[in-house]
């Protein structure tokens, strides 16, 4: 009786897995074109599967070993079981008799990995989804189990003829539900819904360059896709579901809700309304049409304390994201407050096994929001003008850019024409907190006897604000004045302290035609020491920390330089629990500190507890937003300090030291003029 | 009396509604204070803001001036505040624009014409309401807080006087009003409805405003400002100067004096002052 019914349970699966998939293309398609090469695609993406993702997945041994059982498991299960029990292949005469061995193997394997899935919800932890989630682990199991069971008599353990009707009866229903939730589920939305989509999103990912490849090392796109200006149909952003390219939204499906993201948010973890793994759900039910009451996991944090309700929002792939300001409270499918709490510090696109790009996304919802509805929040309008206006975001007179370096006697660009190193100095000029860590690096520089010449008044904020602001016209107005002032000069390198300029220097000018070396100063110093033309003391103060730029790390994924420079100080870094590419963002990016998003705390006070925790008495970093965010903290239990200046203290001097290298400095430029 | 750049929009009534005001807003090209780059003129973008914070209203823009690259980036941003025309009367470099705004305002009926005070390009005397008031006959306001309410051909207004007080006043329509720093901030300027927007053009003759023409133009020097010796000791002192009314008594209030009498006294004024030796 079960020879008659497995095939027509498996092929009616299959079937109704066809007819979910075209459903579900369709619902992607809705998206804007994004042309990719899709054999190409397609072919790269077992190894995309087997070698990135995993390597995202395996950070979590546990869960990355359940996967591959589970999954691994099951694929071959499925293959094996649509061969014997769809095909009648599994006779227990000849190489049938394999395939039975096999299928038993399989599904065996699956319902261990099954076991720990079902295991890890024991009880869920806060980041997982419940709902349908809490039901995939038995799935799992009646899948593997029911095919582990009706496979037995194939190989002959069992007689075919085992137990009644009734039993074979049960049998195929355990097998149906089984291919319900893994074949059937996975196209019409279950939680299955993430492999089917998830392997197709690593195939048609709108940034390849991410993936690694067989000749080179991880590969890194983080970037900011530029907006096509000159074409006045294309639209500013994303206003609507639909909006999207068509890979986007298909990204979004592919999510998993593994909640690694909402563990790494800095926002969520200030009790700020936003939790990346339930914007990117917003946007599926954006995408699918209706409203967000199915969501099971973490919602947004609503800054009065506790969470907003979830089911009041909702949308469809034509209707706005965002409801409009003037349309007397109404909702939408998120809330502007959750788009401009995220710092785009990356952590979520960095944890997300699936490549999500949840800081694309955001960027483009805001991009809609001030080009489109001229509504960025707080201080941000004032901002834009300001950079519109005067070049800087504080709003400062342009010609004063230069004026922190009256006593400093720098080269200028203008009056020498070239420099081994342009010193980009970014808007911390104007800051007297980071204008202490531009002395500290002149000085490092001068010692080190590097050829460098500064822009002076001639340089312009970079663009980064402005662009996370989502106002991309004010950015690309910005690089293109900066690349073409930048194309009267003849340099090797760009040197700069400002992780925002370097980032945006190194990999958002090349999309308008600015290509450049660039470096952060401490991979420069790092180069200096290496190369032995800097001469440094011993560290004699106390226990010291790192704190990773996320800008600098994640985006760049400069993690090493900046320790090879404390350790040449002789500084033993005490690391911190988030370090590295789990860093914990200070809060300063992205322009938060701008649109300042009301939460139950402030990011950069959780950071200084990490710092805390270690014990060390002295934070280090390599970013002025850092330093700003981290010396804002009251009652700080360590000094924040940028590398250049903790090198700079360490350079090896006379006593005098200050008056010797000015005169050296002197009598130097007196022999170049 | 040359006044280059200054611009107007009218605002058509809505048939629906029980007549709504028709509110027109006159727009000039704005200088940044710093860097002198063309942008919205800060007070005329606060009238823009001020009319479209009229419920009703369906405010329009009207500029008249000398059309170039720069003056078309300073309207767009009137533009981007949700606009998607403004009308342009253009003109020739250094007329005079009275002429066309008042020409176009009489052709245009508008109850209420809203406009900054003074431009910040061009002469800059703020003199220009109070010419195309006089030109149309019509009441003038100055210095609005707030367009409380318009009904039956009447509007009530907040006005703003020194130190936060408001002076509420009925003005019967139509009627220009100005508004300067002390009204609401302009709301942000968006990209998208800023580059889509579009200049309906109304030709009008340039007239040259001969006398501008020969006078001399030269960047204004900061005026030197009155120190304030402080002498208080304590705190409560120090707080008290800083919140006490600026010191009357020393002025005098001349009524129903003639011209001449006027005359005098102002230029004894002047002379006790240092101004005129």
């Amino acid at each position: 009786m079960l020879d008659i019914l497995l095939p027509i349970l498996i092929f009616s699966a299959l079937a109704l897995a066809a007819i979910g998939a075209l459903r579900r293309v369709r619902l992607w398609r809705q998206g804007r074109p994004s042309p990719v090469p899709i054999a190409k695609s397609l072919a790269a993406m077992p190894r995309r599967y087997l070698v990135d993702l995993h390597h995202v997945v395996a950070r979590d041994k546990y869960i990355s070993n359940t996967h591959v059982a589970t999954a691994g498991g099951f694929v071959a299960a499925a293959v094996l079981m649509i061969l014997v029990h769809g095909l009648g292949l599994g006779a227990s005469e000849g190489l049938g008799g394999v395939l039975g061995w096999l299928l038993l193997v399989a599904s065996a394997c699956m319902f261990v990995g099954s076991l720990f899935v079902a295991k890890r919800r024991r009880p869920p932890p806060p980041r997982l989804s419940k709902g349908p989630w809490m039901r995939l682990p038995k799935s799992l199991m009646a899948f593997s189990l029911g095919v582990f069971v009706i496979t037995l008599p194939s190989v002959g353990v069992l007689p075919a003829d085992l137990g009644s009707w009734v039993l074979a009866l049960v049998l195929a229903g355990i097998v149906a539900w089984g291919l319900a939730e893994m074949v059937f589920g996975m196209t019409w939305g279950g939680p299955m819904k993430h492999a089917f989509a998830g392997a197709l999103h690593l195939a048609f990912h709108r940034r390849p360059e991410r993936f690694s490849t067989q000749e080179g090392g991880p590969g890194r796109s983080t970037g900011l896709k530029a907006l096509d200006l000159d074409d006045e149909r294309a639209p500013l952003g994303v206003g609507a579901p639909r909006d999207f390219t068509w890979n986007q939204l298909l990204g979004f499906d592919a999510c998993v809700q593994c909640g690694r993201c909402e563990a790494a948010c800095p926002a969520f973890a200030a009790g700020q309304p936003l939790n990346p793994k339930k914007l990117i759900q917003d946007m599926v039910v954006g995408m699918v049409g209706g409203s967000d009451a199915h969501y099971a996991g973490s919602p947004y944090p609503a800054p009065e304390g506790g969470y907003k309700p979830v089911g009041e929002h909702g949308g469809d792939p034509h209707g706005p994201i965002v409801a409009h300001p003037f349309a007397n409270g109404g909702t939408a499918l998120v809330d502007a407050e959750t788009l401009w709490s995220c710092t785009t510090c990356r952590a979520c696109v960095e944890e997300c096994p699936m490549m999500i790009e949840h800081v694309d996304a955001i960027v483009d919802m805001r991009r809609f929001l001030t080009l489109e509805r001229g509504n960025t929040p707080n201080k941000g309008g004032e901002v834009l003008d300001n950079l519109i206006a005067t070049d800087n975001p504080g709003g400062f007179d342009p010609g004063s850019r230069f004026n922190w370096a009256a006593d400093q006697n720098l080269p200028l660009m203008a009056d020498r024409q070239e420099a081994d190193v342009l010193l980009w100095l970014g808007d911390g000029a104007f800051d007297m907190r980071n204008q202490r860590t531009l002395r500290a690096l002149v000085k490092v520089l001068r010692a080190a006897e590097v050829d460098f010449a500064v822009l002076g008044n001639e340089e312009r904020d970079s663009g980064d604000v402005a662009r996370r602001l989502g106002d991309e016209a004010t950015f690309q107005s910005l690089a293109r004045r900066n690349i073409a002032t930048l194309s009267r000069y003849r340099f090797t390198h760009i040197v700069t302290c400002d992780p925002h300029s370097f980032h945006v220097l190194k990999n958002e000018y090349g999309a308008l035609g600015g290509h450049y070396s660039v470096f952060h100063h401490s991979t420069y110093i790092a180069e200096l020491f290496d190369s032995g033309r800097l001469n440094l003391k011993a560290w004699k103060g106390g226990s010291v920390t790192y704190h990773d730029p996320c800008y600098l790390g994640r985006y760049n994924g400069e993690y090493e330089a900046p320790r090879r420079v404390l350790q040449a100080l002789g500084i033993e870094v005490k690391e911190m629990a988030r370090s590295g590419y789990r860093s914990r963002c200070c809060g300063g990016g992205g322009g938060a500190p701008i649109t300042d998003v009301p939460g139950k705390r402030r990011i950069p006070d959780m950071r200084m507890e990490d710092v805390n925790e270690t014990g060390a008495e002295l934070v280090a970093v390599g970013c002025p937003q850092c330093t700003a965010m981290l010396e804002g903290v009251v009652n700080a239990s360590a000094e924040v300090r940028d590398i250049a200046e903790l090198v700079a203290e360490a350079l090896n001097e006379d006593s005098a030291q200050d008056r010797a290298s000015r005169r050296a400095q002197q009598s130097e430029e007196a022999l170049v003029s | 009396m040359p006044h280059d750049a200054n611009s107007q929009t009218s605002a058509r009534a809505q048939p629906h509604g029980g007549g709504q005001p028709s509110v027109a807003v006159l727009i000039s090209m704005g200088r940044h204070p710093l860097t002198g780059r063309a942008r919205r003129a800060d007070q005329d973008a606060r009238a823009v803001e001020m009319a479209l914070s009229l419920s009703d209203a369906r405010p329009r823009l009207l500029h008249a001036g000398h059309f170039d690259q720069d003056s078309e980036a300073a309207l767009r941003g009137y533009l981007g505040m949700g606009f998607d025309a403004l009308e342009l009367i253009e003109q020739e470099s250094g007329a005079d624009v009275i002429a066309a705004l008042s020409d176009r305002l009489r052709e245009t009926a508008p109850q209420l014409v809203l406009t900054g005070a003074r431009a910040e390009n061009g002469e800059g005397s703020g003199l220009l309401p109070y010419l195309l008031a006089d030109a149309l006959g019509w009441p003038i306001v100055t210095s609005l807080a707030s367009i409380e309410r318009i009904e039956r051909g009447e509007a009530t207004l907040l006005q703003a006087l020194p130190r936060g007080q408001r002076r509420r006043l009925r003005v019967r329509l139509p009627a220009i009003v100005t508004v300067d720093s002390s009204a609401p901030a302009a709301r942000q300027s968006a990209f998208g409805p800023a580059r889509r927007g579009v200049f309906e053009r109304v030709a009008h003759a340039s007239v040259q405003d001969a006398a501008f023409a020969k006078w001399d133009v030269q960047p204004a020097r900061k005026r030197p400002k009155r120190l304030k010796i402080v002498k208080a000791t304590s705190a409560r002192d120090r707080f008290k100067a800083a919140a006490a009314k600026a010191e009357g008594g020393g002025g005098q209030i001349l009524a129903d004096v003639t011209p001449e009498q006027g005359a005098e006294a102002i230029f004894k004024l002047l002379q006790e002052e240092g101004v005129l030796r």
